[in-house]
């Protein structure tokens, strides 16, 4: 295509213009993408750390009523909606500990081990022992072993509610990374909870996690399952709900970063705009001698459309390149002593095939300026002034 | 075969006042014949080039391409008009300085066809070849002599075989050989390619390579008269 030839040719004559002004948005892209990855990477260890090892979907008795009948019945209903990851359940209750001189107020969560493991990564956290095996073994925290002085093999004496004191073996530590998860869980057999406080065959709470890139479908899915159900005796509570502040936190940070965004693009297309209108005036000879040799108006305008979309693309890859290695940089200087980077940084090739689209598609709208330009040159002005 | 008729134009500009550059000018052109139109004074003839050629419009007269009055055609239409039918030589060259000789004699065919196939590069060649500067196909044109450049731009003109060809002082920038070897060439072009040779000059020498002598002074035709010693 001639245009496409002459654009090149144009760009190729003009070798430090271009360099310089492909510098420019190369500069603005990795800014965007630095910025960009950066906050994502934020809001992505920010939700980690809130959600993370959790579940994001919760269903509990709602009311008077204290614990879920028929539970088997519910998830067989729900057990095939979108999104969902992982269902389990627990059976918990309050109960206190007994050491020598005094009691501690523990929670005994009875669980599905199998699908709980899914959801809080317990067999990875137990760093002494093992999960246990009888409905007589439970699990404790590192806090709360600490706290009481326990071994792995010791007796624990779990008083409940209604007077009852039931003796435990402990199986195993686990660490899950939560200061109040390891001193008040006492982690049991699922059917141990449900006698331990007379639950029958009923549960206290059934557990779900999402598939990742369903989190922030949270709040939908928690509803469909409400509506699915349609039973006044549970609630369906959500991550999102229970979270507000942070996430509104975070779309303030959204919004923050898509501004400084925004006006980088703005800056870029207004640069580009104005260089590349200069060069409609510094090559006029060659657009009024194409004019004169017939060259259709809508064909020389499109060279500086062409233009603009191959600096676009050319300046666009390597502020991407520029912008990932800032990253690196950053994550290099600002890691700790011990070499953790300060933020963990999430490569979303979503956000960077977007930052690119977007560079490109406003370079090449920025070429349109100049292109209307040239649309006014009149070749016989080129020719009279030789 | 083809003709180009001037009927009754007249051109002005309009600064702050108005400016008469064309008084009533009437012409006709047919194929297979060389003509000059010679002004020794000054504007009018380019301004008379230029209209012929359908990059200016008269103030008032028509141009008749063919049978066909330009006034009735559009921008696009004119456009196609210039690259199919009208050959351009200006005194200025006017090639550009990003491409080849090779590639400034392709121009005008890859403004209406995007394909570059063996028989239109072997034409740009032929036409290169018959200029004389084939061997200096691959140069750009800042790297090439004015008269060297001259005869890439007549290379250019003939590329799409139009009908018409327009040179506007096309010897005007060179020295008195080369002057004399392009006018060579204005002969050679007549006979090979059956056109319409229009030559605008303010040089009764280069007038003297061609069939008719049109005069102009101040904007009014003075004489038009056959060549007999060409």
């Amino acid at each position: 295509m001639l245009s496409l030839k002459i654009a090149t040719r144009f760009l190729k004559s003009g070798r430090g213009q271009t360099v310089l002004i492909i510098f420019g948005i190369a500069i603005a892209v990795s800014v965007q993408v630095f910025v960009g990855l950066l906050i994502i990477g934020l809001q992505l260890s920010l939700i980690e750390s809130t959600i993370g090892g959790q579940p994001q979907i919760t269903i509990r008795p709602a009311g008077d009523t204290s614990a879920i009948r028929d539970w088997e019945a519910i998830i067989y209903r729900i057990r095939d909606t979108a999104g969902l990851d992982v269902i389990s359940v627990t059976a918990s209750g309050n109960a206190l500990v007994a050491d020598n001189n005094s009691t501690l107020p523990v929670v005994i969560r009875g669980v599905d081990f199998q699908s709980a493991d899914q959801i809080y990564g317990i067999s990875e956290a137990i760093y002494r022992g093992g999960p246990g095996t009888s409905r007589k073994e439970v699990i404790i925290g590192r806090d709360l072993a600490e706290e009481l002085e326990l071994d792995v093999g010791d007796k624990l004496p779990v008083l409940v509610p209604d007077g009852g004191v039931n003796i435990f073996e402990i199986a195993g530590f686990y660490d899950l990374g939560v200061g109040n998860i390891n001193r008040t869980w006492v982690i049991a057999n699922l059917v141990t909870a449900q006698r331990l406080f007379g639950y029958g065959d009923r549960i206290s709470e059934i557990i779900m996690t999402l598939d990742e890139s369903r989190l922030f479908a949270a709040d939908e899915i928690a509803a469909g399952i409400e509506a699915a159900l349609a039973n006044e005796d549970i609630e369906v509570t959500n991550w999102k709900a229970q979270n507000e502040e942070l996430l509104s936190g975070l779309e303030g940070q959204s919004i923050s970063s898509g501004v400084i965004q925004g006006v980088v693009l703005a800056s870029v297309v207004v640069a580009i705009s104005s260089v590349l209108s200069i060069t409609v005036l510094q090559k006029s000879r060659q657009l009024g001698i194409l004019k004169a040799m017939g060259i259709a108006d809508r064909d020389a305008s499109l060279i500086f459309v062409f233009q603009g979309l191959l600096i676009g693309l050319i300046g666009a890859v390597v502020g991407i390149a520029l912008g990932l290695g800032l990253l690196q940089a950053f994550n290099t200087f600002t890691a700790s002593p011990e070499g953790t980077a300060l933020v963990d940084i999430y490569i979303d090739y979503n956000f960077i095939l977007r930052s690119w689209l977007i560079a490109v598609a406003s370079s090449t709208l920025a070429g349109l300026i100049p292109a209307r330009r040239s649309l006014r040159l009149n070749p016989v002005d080129v020719i009279r002034e030789g | 075969m083809i003709t180009m008729e001037l009927h009754g134009v007249n051109k002005s500009y309009y600064g702050a006042y108005e400016q008469p550059v064309l008084f009533d000018i009437n012409l006709s052109f047919e194929s297979n014949t060389c003509s000059s139109i010679v002004d020794e004074s000054g504007s009018g003839k380019s301004t008379l080039m230029n209209i012929i050629g359908t990059l200016d419009t008269p103030t008032s007269g028509e141009v008749i391409v063919d049978g066909q009055p330009i006034s009735w055609m559009n921008k696009k239409q004119l456009a196609e008009l210039r690259n199919r039918t009208i050959g351009f030589v200006f005194q200025f060259h006017y090639l550009l300085p990003e491409f080849t000789v090779l590639e400034n004699v392709l121009i005008p065919h890859l403004i209406h066809d995007r394909h570059q196939s063996k028989p239109v590069l072997d034409r740009a060649r032929q036409l290169l070849d018959m200029v004389g500067i084939l061997k200096l196909e691959n140069k750009l044109p800042p790297q090439i002599s004015g008269g060297e450049q001259q005869r890439t731009a007549i290379a250019r003109a003939l590329m799409n075989n139009p009908k018409i060809i327009l040179a506007d002082e096309p010897t005007g920038n060179l020295d008195s050989e080369t002057t004399r070897k392009v006018c060579g060439l204005f002969g050679e072009i007549k006979r090979r390619f059956q056109t319409i040779f229009i030559v605008v000059t303010h040089d009764h020498a280069v007038a003297a390579h061609t069939d008719r002598i049109i005069e102009i002074k101040d904007g009014r035709v003075v004489s038009d008269r056959l060549n007999q010693g060409s």
